[in-house]
């Protein structure tokens, strides 16, 4: 097996054939411990690991994910659907941020997709992953048709800027707000985009992860215990 | 303060000390400021089965101005510390602190961004209950203690000569961290 | 006439002025006020209120007693957990997200766990006892985080009763969480791969009493309140949302089913074996507080049938393993306190220091270091007393999670306060409040 296999991933490889998804490399772990340069004698400091997330699925897709996914391309064309990921039993879209607004209404009002609930957006920050670094992840489900679908947008953090669909779900007026508190995703025509749970003038964005933990030192009588986000921990 | 507050050190003062002591001690109303899991807790401890109505405790008073003990009941964020202080303030005087659980009393499991690492940062505490959350029995637990000193609290020139003493020894006491050698 | 109490003064600013409030001094408030008698007055019902249901702060504009505008301001409780589960493993993950909504903690831990195992890819190798005791444990949650609704609920307009009697029955459920976790609040019983402990001997007959003892005292509040003339008023048509409304603001669990719309994951897209419990979803269809009210007495009722039914197929699953058999994955002893007091399992460590080198190196390996998940993400949805619960995870191969969100059901509910209170009274706003029973841990995570 060779260093650059990604590993940890159920049923994959990198290259991808024809039944299994091609992994999306996102970064690049080095180390087991977090120790760097001479202080690491114990040798684990040679590993490399990939993170490789499940990356796209080939046509066909099983169960009903074909003729959702069929739907929505006649709907919206080509160009928005930018990726379509199977894994684990869940249907995941990855849409281009200009075409998130068109494909959220589709989704919401064509009889055959019909997701009218939203669960909400969550933020995740891959900091490697130059160009895509932000990425809002839309959950909804369809109480039509019981079954659920995750959206994934994605913008760079140099242009972090997505489109708010506030006006399709009025549901995810708070959810926007919160990831804008906490990731600096800026969703254009929010009706309100402040910030929600941290004070309203607080300073950067708290889980991107470049934003420290910001515990503070443990003491004890002549010893110290350092915060979890810098203490030596397995990779 | 009251005509207590000025009586010569003596005799006097101590008797009216024990007299007014146990007046505080017996009636202390503690303000509503359940913040978390802890507010819970100390729900039921005003609830039927744990009673802190024998401890004349019951009476929790919405308006700080009305309270005696101000139970810090739970995590306090960034955003929620000038509250604290805010209530704290509006309190009269005497007035007391629990520090109630482990996230008041020292930021808890929570050493990050949004907890303010003990609430003595913000007001200044007489008691502090360890537990997440702490079993009303150890709240009622802490409230004896708490009884028992404000049982024994001094008044007047006492408390004077009481401050004065303490300070000097928080002056000149090692920090913690420099306590060395007694890791076991 | 104190004018000198810093909190009391009156300052200017780009709104207009602004007068805090603390008695002896409505003089000069009605002097400020008489100089523009046209402008609008804003009340905060501050983090620090005995009704609003836990740091949430209400910021209400007034006409009289009529609310014009209403606002919610969050945020008070906000811990970081989400970002602090970032550095810790999967299973201490489990203690920190149990405290989110703390009276559901068993929710909150099973949505972790369910996300958890389906990233593991064995969602089918739980064992079965596993199951039962996590249906076992929420649906008592169920039955506790109602009570503490409705009893902080009956407090918040007036009904001291309730409260006393809520707290009372919550007791009994917490006694038997005490029993069979060891902890009344806070678990972090269910864990990645199953539970965390066996049941102790003697639980399922202490669960049958609790049984019978809530079959007893259950109707009391149906008696106390259903036909209450002062709860009805207080009640009916109060917080009205109907189903449109609950559509648009993505309002699920208790205010959803309100409607008339009897919409429950346990049903819908079940988990944890609940296809295969006898239960009904109560529904009422006049989308107002007291439908809400009366669905979740109905809920608790419901929630001991399924305890009951649990308790029956546990009492035939003796000695079943609690845990998934993969021991790179199952937490590996079952701690007992021993005779020092101390919490220990003298099977278990006979097993690893005497008999098994792997049993040693699997334990050494999942306490420090913890199980590695394969990278993905998973989002996974129960229903929770409060609505739909869902638990967002991304892995990136190793042993902690690199992002876990939770998709709090307190949270997007209170997005409905100011629908709900705009052109009402003051007083309902409290109501309104109560009834979708926000848990401000949750709210703020």
């Amino acid at each position: 097996m060779s260093d650059t296999q990604p590993e940890n991933l159920p049923a994959t490889s990198a290259a991808g054939d024809a039944q299994t998804p091609a992994a999306e490399v996102v970064d690049q772990r080095q180390g087991m411990f977090g120790v760097r340069g001479t202080g690491d004698t114990s040798g684990f400091g040679g590993l490399r690991r990939q993170v490789a997330l499940p990356g796209g699925t080939p046509k066909p897709y099983g169960s009903w994910y074909d003729g959702a996914t069929d739907r929505l391309e006649g709907l919206v064309g080509d160009g928005a659907i930018e990726k379509v990921v199977v894994d684990r039993n869940e249907l995941t879209l990855h849409i281009a941020r200009e075409r998130l607004v068109e494909v959220a209404k589709h989704l919401r009002d064509d009889e055959g997709l019909r997701f009218e609930f939203c669960s909400g957006v969550s933020g995740v920050h891959y900091p490697n992953e130059t160009g895509r670094e932000l990425h809002a992840v839309y959950h909804l489900l369809s109480m039509t048709h019981n079954r659920r679908i995750r959206v994934e947008v994605s913008c760079p953090d140099a242009d972090p800027h997505i489109p708010s669909i506030v006006s399709i779900y009025p549901a995810n007026d708070w959810h926007e707000r919160e990831t804008w508190d906490f990731f600096g995703i800026i969703f254009d025509g929010h009706p309100a985009l402040t910030r929600i749970q941290m004070p309203d003038d607080w300073p950067g964005h708290p889980q991107r992860k470049d934003y420290p933990l910001g515990g503070i030192d443990v003491e004890y009588k002549g010893a110290v215990i350092p915060p979890p986000d810098t203490r030596r921990s397995y990779n | 303060m009251g005509v207590e507050e000025q009586l010569p050190a003596g005799v006097l003062l101590t008797t009216i000390e024990g007299l007014s002591g146990y007046m505080r001690k017996a009636s202390l109303w503690p303000a509503t400021f359940g913040l978390a899991c802890c507010a819970i807790e100390m729900m039921t401890t005003g609830a039927p089965r744990y009673d802190a109505a024998r401890f004349g405790m019951e009476v929790f008073r919405a308006s700080p101005r009305q309270a005696d003990l101000m139970i810090v009941a739970g995590r306090v964020s960034q955003k929620m510390a000038p509250v604290v202080r805010q209530i704290y303030d509006q309190m009269a005087n005497p007035k007391w602190v629990l520090a109630m659980g482990v996230c008041a009393s020292s930021g808890g499991m929570f050493n990050n961004y949004a907890i303010v690492q003990g609430v003595d940062h913000v007001v200044p505490v007489d008691m502090y209950l360890p537990g997440c959350p702490p079993r009303p029995e150890m709240l009622l637990d802490a409230f004896l203690k708490l009884h028992d000193d404000i049982q024994h609290g001094k008044l007047g020139a006492h408390k004077k000569a009481l401050q004065t003493e303490r300070e000097e020894a928080a002056l000149t006491a090692a920090p913690t961290i420099e306590m060395k050698g007694l890791l076991r | 006439m104190t004018t000198t109490d810093p909190y009391a003064t009156t300052r200017d600013t780009t709104e207009g002025k602004v007068f805090t409030v603390t008695g002896q001094d409505w003089d000069s408030v009605v002097a400020g006020l008489g100089e523009e008698p046209e402008e609008r007055v804003v009340v905060n019902m501050g983090p620090q209120h005995p009704s609003t249901h836990g740091v949430l702060r209400l910021i209400l504009e007034l006409d009289g007693e009529t609310v014009t505008e209403a606002r919610c301001g969050i945020g008070y409780l906000h811990t970081g957990i989400e970002k602090n589960m970032e550095f810790r493993s999967w299973t201490q993950g489990v203690t920190f997200c149990t405290r989110m909504d703390y009276l559901s903690p068993f929710y909150n831990e099973a949505a972790y766990c369910l996300a958890v195992e389906r990233l593991l890819g064995i969602e089918d190798q739980i064992p079965e006892k596993a199951n039962l005791m996590r249906v076992l444990l929420m649906e008592l949650n169920r039955i506790s985080s109602h009570l503490v609704c409705i009893a902080t609920g009956g407090m918040e307009i007036g009904a001291l009763t309730v409260m006393t009697i809520g707290f009372r029955e919550r007791e009994m459920t917490l006694d038997l969480f005490e029993l069979i976790t060891g902890l009344r609040m806070n678990h972090a019983f269910i864990r990645p791969g199953g539970v965390a402990q066996d049941l102790p001997p003697g639980a399922l007959d202490k669960i049958r009493e609790y049984i019978t003892w809530m079959n007893k005292h259950l109707p009391e509040y149906a008696e106390l309140c259903n036909a209450n003339p002062i709860f009805k008023a207080r009640l009916e048509n109060v917080g009205y949302l109907d189903l449109a409304g609950c559509m648009a603001l993505g309002i699920s669990g208790p205010p959803l089913r309100a409607t008339g719309y009897g919409h429950d994951l346990r049903k819908t897209q079940p988990y944890c074996g609940y296809e295969t419990y006898d239960f009904d979803v109560p529904v009422w269809d006049t989308a107002d507080s007291y439908g809400r009210f009366r669905i979740r007495l109905q809920e608790m009722h419901e929630s001991l049938k399924i305890v009951e039914q649990c308790a029956d197929r546990l009492a035939k699953l003796e000695g079943e393993p609690v845990m998934v058999a993969d021991k790179k994955i199952g937490w590996p002893s079952q701690l007992a306190v021993g005779t020092d007091g101390m919490g220990n399992s003298l099977d278990h460590i006979k097993h690893i220091m005497g008999e098994s080198m792997e049993a040693l190196i699997h334990h050494f390996k999942l306490v420090t270091e913890g199980f590695r998940v394969p990278a993905g993400q998973a989002y996974v949805a129960i229903e929770s007393p409060r609505g739909e619960l869902g638990c967002h995870l991304v892995s990136d191969g190793g042993t902690k999670p690199y992002r876990a969100h939770f998709r709090d059901p307190s949270f997007a509910n209170l997005q409905a306060m100011p629908i709900m209170c705009e052109g009402g009274q003051v007083a309902d706003v409290i109501v309104a409040v109560a009834s979708l029973d926000p848990v401000m841990g949750g709210v703020d995570r």
